[in-house]
């Protein structure tokens, strides 16, 4: 008996200890600390531009003008980095950039509408699920609130889960009285009245964001703003869900990604400068539907494809690396002999970087966030 | 309940001055014969020939000045101003229609299907070509047959803009082959949208073999004074089909060949698509969600669908179909109103006189749905989930708000109940009556039982 008894103290004096001594085991973070944001880039983002092969033999053979590399920043012997990406140049330099070459989600077909949904429902089949995976990401743990820096709630947020959205523009003052007069109408809808108290705590948190904002800043830069702001607040939203649009270059594929990705660039460098410490803490996940054809198209741009680039970017992900299971660029290796044939699925890159970056359960996150068919998360995607 | 259902989800809201409709299925059936496709409103600003006359002036105006003074340059680009100003007449216009119209079910109709077939003015070309597409391709047709009308869309310049048809060359044409060297070759967007987002439907069975075979047809299909046809003949703007871009030979969509055949080959496949059954079902889908609810019942658009394959795309026969189900005025009102019906049902209910709705363009931008500014050619969302978000919900509040911020007078408890005829909650007026009268009448409009239908 009294051996027995021995026996559990001593099991239990172990394990502590074991606990104890090996600090790893425990959450690294408090929990609380972590913050996700979410790129969506609509319209097909040209991965094969943005993070060109310019190591493959085939490259500049299949693309014509669009294999162009004077200004490409080196990022391996393969890949390297579109020169609009100047800012994410030097996130990857720090190596807290990563991106993953030859990546689609499971939609295999070439519409804009349905590509899109499935990136965001992250259902099998187009309109399989009618609401997102970052909204079944939020019912993962306490206190995992989200904003959608949209006007309105893309699908990727749409869901069981409350969600705020702000349309970045600039907000006036607060009518306090009106709006309890407002609240006071919607006090027995129960559709209105959620929404309603988080319109209402949005909008005096953007006020509050807003005030010093230079004049000048770009549509980019008050965007970084706003969704910084939104995730330093005290008891904000941990996940923002971030819009960019017309990624869609059928035409003159050349000066409107230039554009684009300078864009993107300065939002990224300002999410970043505008996080401070809490970048450390953060991971930002940029993807699109899918990619684009990799031959040229008749009127200088590029058509509807199927493998593209992910970026993961923040103080969490061990980036400074290009991931790719890279399928080569011949015709014969090409997905229906015109994209690029994808080789990583999306869904483990979201599923793996997720969890890892919060803790979670890789197998649970995959199941939540990816529930109708077996997902292997990418396990090292986040450093641990 | 009735009169309110024919008035918010089939019309455009009450307005207080006009007598409240008898029997509401009647109403809206009799609007069916009394709609007029060209009011004033609409027939007083440039049509599609007048807007390409006088974009060709500003285009050779710019063209010269290139080899002029910096000034003369800056002039020349100001003239993209005369532009703007004409695509706000026609925004206008369609407001105004809505406004004033005494068949608002059918007004719904063409905004419905102008969202079917949207074009987007964010695309540089078709900027002044919008709304004369709207005027001239979509209501001539709301009460025809939808053959007429997919016909009269894709084919019209600005569609074909949009979807950078007038830029597709056949690989094996004649130009195609003199200048194989040169980057002209196929675009397939034209055929995709048509096949995914106006007729057939999106995974409905075609392939992309399929889509390539149409885009295949259609080219040749292109506009006077664009790309290839720069110095082709007719009015600048105008459709018109190049035999030199078209891809000769037969050609194999969904399994049925169509023979060699210049601009008649794409025509024929398109007279196929639009009588196929899947497109029965995907425009009665569309119909009855846009209307009726998010997820319509089965019944009610199995109702539809059949309407449309008896009648050979009978579309008045199709309407008549859904005003005489019961689902289609089953309560409660799960529809909530898309800013555009939202703010023109503001201005009706409100009365607004010319310099208000002159607001309203600006006014939709900050609602996020400015007229003919979709983001993708799937046109604005049917589904509440898109417009009933936290923050749109304070856009509406704000701009309601503002609309009314300096009128003095006390709202009429009257006008509630002639707006909201069954429908209107005591708390609602009772919210109202506590309120300062500048804030009245934006309280109504953003009461939930406004803003849904």
């Amino acid at each position: 008996m009294n051996v027995n008894r021995r026996q559990i103290l001593y099991a239990g004096l172990t394990g502590g200890a074991l606990l104890l001594a090996v600090p790893s085991l425990l959450p690294a973070h408090p929990p609380g600390d972590r913050r996700l944001i979410f790129i969506i880039q609509r319209g097909a983002l040209d991965g094969l531009q943005a993070v060109p092969p310019v190591g493959d033999p085939d490259f500049g053979g299949m693309r014509g003008v669009l294999g162009e590399v004077a200004g490409v920043q080196k990022l391996d012997s393969m890949f390297g980095l579109h020169p609009s990406l100047a800012g994410v140049g030097k996130i990857y330099a720090q190596k807290q950039a990563l991106f993953v070459h030859a990546v689609a989600s499971p939609y295999r077909d070439r519409s804009h509408f349905d590509g899109q949904n499935v990136l965001e429902s992250g259902g099998l089949q187009p309109f399989d699920m009618d609401n997102g995976w970052l909204n079944r990401l939020m019912g993962l743990e306490s206190g995992l609130n989200a904003v959608s820096l949209s006007a309105g709630v893309p699908l990727a947020l749409a869901g069981p889960n409350t969600v705020a959205s702000f349309e970045p523009a600039p907000v006036g003052r607060i009518n306090q009285p009106l709006l309890d007069k407002v609240s006071a109408l919607y006090a027995d809808d129960a559709q209105l009245h959620p929404l309603w108290e988080e319109a209402v705590d949005t909008r005096k948190l953007a006020y509050d964001i807003q005030q010093g904002e230079p004049k000048t800043a770009t549509q980019a830069e008050r965007l970084a703003r706003l969704t910084t702001g939104f995730l330093k607040a005290p008891n904000g939203p941990r996940i923002a869900m971030i819009e960019t649009q017309q990624w869609d270059t059928h035409t003159q594929q050349i000066s409107r990604l230039k554009n684009q990705l300078s864009q993107f660039d300065l939002l990224l460098t300002g999410l970043q400068a505008g996080l401070g410490d809490m970048w450390k803490n953060t991971l930002v996940i940029a993807a699109t539907e899918f990619g684009r054809t990799v031959s040229i198209n008749g009127t200088g741009g590029t058509d509807h494809g199927t493998g593209s680039v992910a970026m993961l970017f923040g103080g969490t992900v061990a980036g400074g690396r290009v991931v790719a299971d890279w399928p080569g660029l011949k015709r014969a290796q090409q997905q229906d002999g015109r994209d690029l044939k994808p080789t990583t699925d999306l869904h483990a890159v979201i599923s793996g970087a997720v969890a890892d970056h919060f803790g979670l359960p890789p197998s649970k996150v995959a199941q939540t966030l990816f529930p109708e068919r077996s997902v292997t998360p990418l396990r090292d995607l986040i450093r641990t | 309940m009735q009169q309110a259902i024919a008035l918010n989800r089939f019309g455009l809201g009450a307005k207080p001055n006009q007598p409240a409709p008898g029997d509401p299925r009647t109403w809206l059936q009799d609007q069916l014969t009394r709609f007029d496709a060209r009011p004033a409103p609409i027939a007083a600003v440039p049509d599609y020939a007048a807007v390409t006359a006088e974009t060709q002036k500003i285009r050779e105006a710019q063209r010269a000045a290139r080899t002029m003074s910096p000034e003369a340059q800056a002039d020349a680009r100001a003239m993209n101003g005369n532009l703007r100003a004409l695509m706000n007449q026609h925004v206008q216009a369609r407001v105004a229609a809505a406004v004033a119209s005494d068949t608002p079910f059918v007004e719904r109709l063409v905004h419905f299907w102008a969202n079917h077939f949207a074009v987007s003015t964010n695309k540089a070309d078709i900027m002044v070509g919008a709304g004369p597409f709207e005027f001239e391709a979509i209501r001539p047709h709301v009460l025809g047959r939808f053959s007429d009308m997919v016909m009269a869309v894709e084919y019209h310049p600005v569609m074909m803009s949009y979807l950078d048809q007038p830029v597709s060359v056949g690989p094996n044409s004649p130009m195609g082959q003199r200048f194989a060297k040169r980057r002209m070759g196929l675009n397939e967007n034209l055929a995709r949208e048509i096949m995914e987002l106006h007729t057939l439907g999106v995974r409905s069975g075609y392939t992309q073999a399929d889509v390539t075979e149409f885009a295949r047809a259609l080219t040749g299909h292109t506009i006077v004074g664009m790309g290839v046809a720069a110095d082709a003949p007719g009015n600048y703007g105008s459709s018109y089909f190049m035999a030199e871009i078209h891809e000769p030979g037969e050609r194999t969509v969904l399994g049925k060949r169509y023979p060699a055949g210049q601009a008649e080959q794409s025509r024929a496949i398109l007279a196929d698509l639009v009588a196929r059954p899947e497109t029965a079902k995907f425009v009665a889908t569309k119909l009855a969600r846009h209307f009726v609810a998010d997820d319509p019942p089965a019944p009610l658009v199995a109702r539809m669908q059949q309407a449309f394959l008896a009648s050979g795309g009978d579309l008045p026969t199709v309407y008549r179909a859904l005003i005489a189900s019961p689902e289609a005025w089953a309560s409660p009102l799960s529809k909530f109103k898309t800013p555009w019906d939202w703010t023109i049902s503001v201005w009706r209910g409100a009365g607004a006189d010319p310099e208000m709705m002159a607001t309203t363009q600006s006014l939709l931008q900050r609602l996020g749905q400015p007229v003919w500014q979709p983001g993708s050619p799937a046109g604005w969302s049917d589904f509440n989930a898109s417009w009933a978000g936290s923050d749109e919900l304070m856009r509406r509040v704000d701009a309601a708000t503002r609309m009314f911020a300096r009128n003095p007078q006390p709202m009429s408890p009257a006008l509630a109940q002639s707006l909201l005829p069954g429908t209107l909650r005591p708390q609602t007026s009772k919210v109202i009556a506590s309120a300062p009268p500048p804030q009245q009448l934006a309280l109504l409009f953003v009461s939930p039982e406004f803003q849904r239908r």
